[in-house]
């Protein structure tokens, strides 16, 4: 069994405890002197800095939701001034505005130091060659690895996503130990290394990391068959640090969330009761020690439940299931964030288009995620020539690819073929087996 | 000069053909000619009919897509070297033929071939110079 930074990993569950009383304190106190929205939001519940004094006291805090990132977009949650911010990340919003998040130096030491333990925990050293295939930018995924394998002292390789051809030559030649991608990438990788003549047994590679999407046990299988190493799943979301929130240890089972630094609850997302673990809800997460971006109690949409075993490993924290699914239409194509909301404003401010479309997912045997949407012709587009629906097409693959960030595949549709329906349509049809 | 046009959008799916021609019948309107361009996921049905502006009203009810355009119908010797004939005074002018198909019935010794060219109105004047002859709908639906 590997670890980081074991003392703190393996402390026991009472000096947790106080430690997260003391935090979670610190954060409520400054949050409400520091942040307008957190005060407004805690007086009209009724609740004072005063009234928190445990780690339990946490149910009596209102909740923040993702909208409240852009009523607020894009830096009005910050609790210190710009002076002290050193970096500013973003995710898709629900429509129009990114959600925008901040750090300062003190928080990017402890997301880097989150990620230390993730990459640990894999066994991961200044020995290793970390090759860093998550996507660098306003993604908290490139630059999340890259820090904490920094932080160990590992060599990294930056080389970001994309151009497999160079993966695989850089993997060969400079005989990378570590990867860390998006597990349909690491697929994809394999595929593309069976094909090249390489044979992955013989290449150094070692173990890999991968998140920033849903995946199962049989892609695990799949990854460590066609790779030939131990992948280990990893979560996080921009708005609470970034990728390292939650890691997995070499048992391979569930995601140990770093509980000192990010407090995990499950509820019942209909009435917002504290759900005991074990049982199924949406995760919530507070931040103990979060400085740029104090947040308290933040519904991640995602759906799993929180192991109550202790992990044969030792570590003191809670263990969260792979995620289960979300409470909202949000998907995950390729690590990217997709909301049907986006999808249908683009369409709106496409002349002669109208907003009835399906979003069609799609994961085929060793293939990258694939987004289809349909859109439905209108009146307007109608032709007698292919290529000028075609050119159609593609323009509303360009507006969707520049807004979204991910490519997608438009296909045109008969009118008043997509369902119509009272209340909420259904936007998406998900083939993806992510059972 | 000019011939009217109708194209059908269609999904690449079974039974929208028959759906279209099956609308046309039971209101009584007669294809004349048709051509199918297709992709991987749908296909535009191109038709002459007799009464074009009626078979819109009606296949936009159904809710299709339709869209009205302006051909020609050019006559063309039955004979090798026909098509060669017009192809190449089209050809040597420029002109863009963005596709063509044959029509059912015959004009005499001629057969009929519906051409969407762009510029319309130059090529009109191009072909007549040539000594082609373009018939009109009235002349082409009284075949």
């Amino acid at each position: 069994m590997y670890y980081w930074d074991k003392e703190t990993e393996c402390m026991s569950a009472d000096r947790l405890r106080e430690i997260q009383s003391e935090r979670l304190k610190e954060t409520v106190r400054r949050a409400y002197d520091k942040v307008a929205f957190y005060r407004a939001k805690m007086d009209e519940a009724g609740v004072t800095p005063d009234d928190i004094n445990s780690i339990d006291d946490i149910v009596k805090l209102p909740f923040t939701y993702k909208e409240d990132f852009r009523e607020n977009y894009p830096f009005a949650m910050f609790a210190v001034p710009l002076e002290e911010v050193v970096r500013i990340h973003a995710s898709s919003g629900t429509t129009g505005k990114p959600t925008v998040v901040g750090y300062t130096r003190g928080d990017i030491d402890t997301w880097s130091e989150c990620m230390a333990r993730t990459l640990g925990a894999g066994g991961t050293t200044r020995g290793d060659i970390v090759q860093n295939a998550y996507g660098y930018g306003l993604f908290t995924g490139g630059l999340g690895a890259h820090y904490g394998a920094e932080k160990i002292g590992a060599s990294v390789v930056p080389i970001s996503g994309g151009n497999t051809k160079r993966q695989l030559q850089l993997m060969e030649d400079f005989g990378s130990t570590v990867i860390c991608s998006t597990p349909s990438y690491a697929i994809f990788l394999g595929e593309a290394a069976a094909e090249a003549g390489i044979d992955t047994k013989k290449l150094p590679l070692r173990v890999g990391f991968f998140g920033a999407e849903p995946w199962t046990d049989s892609m695990r299988r799949e990854i460590e068959e066609k790779l030939s190493i131990d992948a280990l799943d990893i979560y996080g979301l921009s708005e609470v640090t970034g990728p390292g929130v939650s890691y997995e240890c070499m048992e391979k089972s569930g995601l140990h969330v770093s509980e000192d630094h990010f407090f995990p609850e499950i509820i019942d997302s209909e009435t917002g009761e504290r759900m005991p673990d074990g049982e199924k809800g949406e995760l919530v997460f507070t931040g103990l020690t979060k400085e740029a971006l104090p947040l308290l109690r933040y519904r991640t949409r995602d759906v799993t439940f929180l192991r109550p075993e202790p992990c044969a490993c030792g570590r003191v924290f809670r263990r969260m299931n792979r995620v289960l699914g979300r409470t909202d239409d949000m998907l995950i194509i390729r690590g990217v964030n997709v909301f049907p909301s986006q999808i249908e404003s683009v369409l709106m401010e496409i002349e002669g288009t109208e907003p009835h479309y399906m979003i069609v997912v799609d994961r085929e045997q060793g293939r990258l995620d694939q987004m289809e949407v349909w859109v439905e012709v209108s009146p307007n587009m109608a032709s007698d020539e292919v290529k000028k629906l075609e050119a159609i097409e593609r323009q509303i693959e360009r507006e969707i690819e520049s807004t979204l960030n991910v490519s997608v595949r438009v296909k045109l549709v008969e009118p008043k073929t997509i369902q119509r329906s009272e209340g909420k349509a259904k936007r998406v049809i998900d083939r993806r087996d992510l059972g | 000069m000019k011939v009217n046009q109708i194209s059908v959008f269609l999904e690449n799916k079974s039974g929208r053909l028959a759906d279209v021609t099956r609308t046309l019948a039971d209101n009584g309107i007669n294809i004349r000619a048709l051509s199918i361009a297709d992709t991987i996921d749908y296909g535009l049905l191109r038709l002459i009919v007799n009464d074009p502006a009626r078979a819109t009203e009606v296949l936009t009810e159904q809710g299709f897509t339709v869209a009205k355009t302006e051909v020609l119908a050019i006559e063309i010797p039955d004979r090798p070297g026909g098509m060669a004939g017009i192809i190449d005074i089209l050809s040597a002018k420029g002109f863009n033929i963005e596709y063509m198909y044959a029509f059912v019935g015959r004009s005499g010794e001629h057969a009929i071939v519906i051409f969407r060219i762009e510029p319309v109105d130059q090529a009109i004047e191009v072909l007549k110079e040539g000594g082609v002859r373009i018939l009109t709908g009235d002349e082409l639906h009284a075949l």
